[in-house]
């Protein structure tokens, strides 16, 4: 056993994009391998389960998690990591805040299953379902059970540290492991427990660098539908719906630089309680009507508020889940 | 079932209309149900949605906003931020599978203190209609917990 600090990372219900995205810090990535000792990393590394369960508890020095809380699995291995590990990142949106995957909040357990297994797209002509328990002649089968509502990592266990970007952008990753050297080093400090590491603390616009005036909008827009996209006015201003007053900053502000709307993967800004409605705020201060009737055109524009204002934080609003997700479970 | 239901009602009032109504209403001894629970705001546009979410998210079955009528803002035009914002909240509340009518806006200057007792009366009894929401409470772990019974906090 080598004397270095261990390093695990893990995936629960993600996409695996925060590997890619740990990859794509390049050479920053034999930093890690030259730190550390890495015990357990399923995508990387060969380990098993039960050679996390026998290391003492504490004795990893820094987790990575990504991935939200889907099934028993996800839960057993957050509290399992929880227990080992003396520093825990929720690493990546699915893990602070749901992400993607957490629109699943908005369907019940069997429309998820059956849009899986049976629909036009799918060839099942027998209707054969995953079973979560299988008596087969060498003994029971098991598969994970999935939960009525997925949930973030700190709705599960204790979190040390929150990285948000769906997935965090590489230079700030690669920030964070400096970090994590320094401390090492003795020559930095950790921040406080609870912190949000590798992003800003302020929003999306505020890095923009487009233009902005007093913005008063009578239609929005989708983006194809704006043509062509002006290079230096606010995409907002344009009539498009743009997540950036609302979103967390660190990115640089890389999609409407871009030329496309901000659609809030770094989840809500410092300060932001719920981040749909703070959209609600932003958007609403700018629709130019006075009307009911009018603003009712106008807002026909946003077909799909849900969608428009948790797509990736559903998981972690006020909310969490639509009554169709929650009230099916005997509640 | 042999208790009525009795529905829960977060209302939020401007300083200088809606709430001076309600006051009026008062001194007036004009009787209200006593289902809402009124929130005092500077203005109508100070209504953050995550107040309406959190109010509807910790147990109230509806939501009353309440502002000066258009054009009648202290704040010269807050009221119609107000609207706008309502709208808009409406049309997401619905994507989270509320019934619409549980959040509703209504104009009331200070002098329309019977108004505005008619219309909490009329609001109660539609959210009665309803029946309740009952917006489940996630425990520690995150799993679903039982609908605790609202306390009442009494001065």
């Amino acid at each position: 056993m080598s004397d270095k600090p261990k390093f695990a990372m893990y995936w629960a219900a993600s996409c695996g994009g925060c590997e890619i995205a740990v990859l794509n810090t390049h050479e920053k990535i034999l930093d890690v391998d030259a730190i550390f000792d890495v015990v357990f990393w399923p995508v990387a590394v060969d380990t098993k389960y039960k050679d996390v369960e026998a290391m003492e508890d504490g004795s990893i020095l820094l987790t990575l998690w990504n991935g939200g809380i889907r099934n028993d699995e996800n839960e057993h291995i957050a509290h399992l990591l929880r227990r080992k590990s003396k520093i825990l990142v929720a690493f990546g949106s699915c893990a602070t805040e749901g992400c993607i995957p957490g629109l699943a909040n908005l369907s019940p357990v069997d429309e998820i299953v059956s849009t899986a297994f049976n629909t036009l797209t799918t060839d099942n002509p027998q209707g054969i379902y995953p079973q979560t328990s299988y008596n087969a002649p060498e003994g029971v089968l098991t598969i994970p059970t999935l939960y009525p509502v997925l949930r973030t990592l700190a709705q599960v266990v204790d979190v040390d540290y929150f990285m948000p970007g769906c997935p965090p952008e590489s230079h700030q990753i690669a920030a964070v492991i400096d970090l994590v050297v320094q401390v090492l080093q003795g020559k930095a400090e950790l921040p406080p427990k609870g912190s949000y590491i590798g992003a800003g603390n302020s929003t999306v616009c505020d890095e923009c660098k487009r233009t902005r005036n007093q913005k008063t909008i009578t239609a929005f827009k989708r983006i194809q539908e704006v043509a062509p996209v002006d290079p230096t006015l606010c995409i907002l201003e344009q009539g498009v719906p743009c997540n950036g007053p609302a979103t967390r900053s660190g990115c640089n502000a890389r999609c409407p630089a871009a030329g496309a709307q901000c659609i809030g993967c770094y989840g809500p800004a410092e300060g932001v309680i719920d981040y749909g409605a703070r959209l609600i705020t932003a958007f609403a201060s700018v629709v130019d009507a006075r009307e009911p009737a009018e603003i009712e055109a106008i807002l026909d524009g946003i077909p799909d508020p849900v969608g428009q204002f948790y797509r990736f934080n559903l998981a972690d609003s006020l909310l969490r889940a639509n009554v169709g997700a929650w009230k099916k479970n005997g509640h | 079932m042999s208790e009525q239901f009795e529905p829960v009602i977060v209302g939020f009032t401007c300083n200088w209309c809606s709430y001076r109504a309600a006051d009026a209403a008062g001194t007036a001894r004009v009787k209200y149900a006593p289902n809402i629970r009124l929130i005092r705001l500077m203005c109508s546009g100070r209504l953050d949605p995550s107040f309406v979410m959190k109010a509807l998210a910790g147990g109230a079955d509806g939501v009353l906003i309440t502002g000066c009528h258009p054009g009648d803002c202290h704040y010269v035009e807050q009221n119609y931020k107000a609207l706008r914002r309502f709208l808009l909240l409406r049309r997401t509340l619905m994507g989270f599978g509320m019934e619409p009518e549980r959040i509703k806006l209504i104009w009331a200057s200070a002098a329309e203190g019977v108004r505005l007792a008619h219309e909490i009366d009329s609001f109660v009894e539609e959210i009665r209609k309803l029946g309740p929401l009952n917006w489940p409470k996630w425990n520690g772990n995150g799993q679903i917990a039982e609908k605790q019974p609202i306390m009442e906090v009494t001065a």
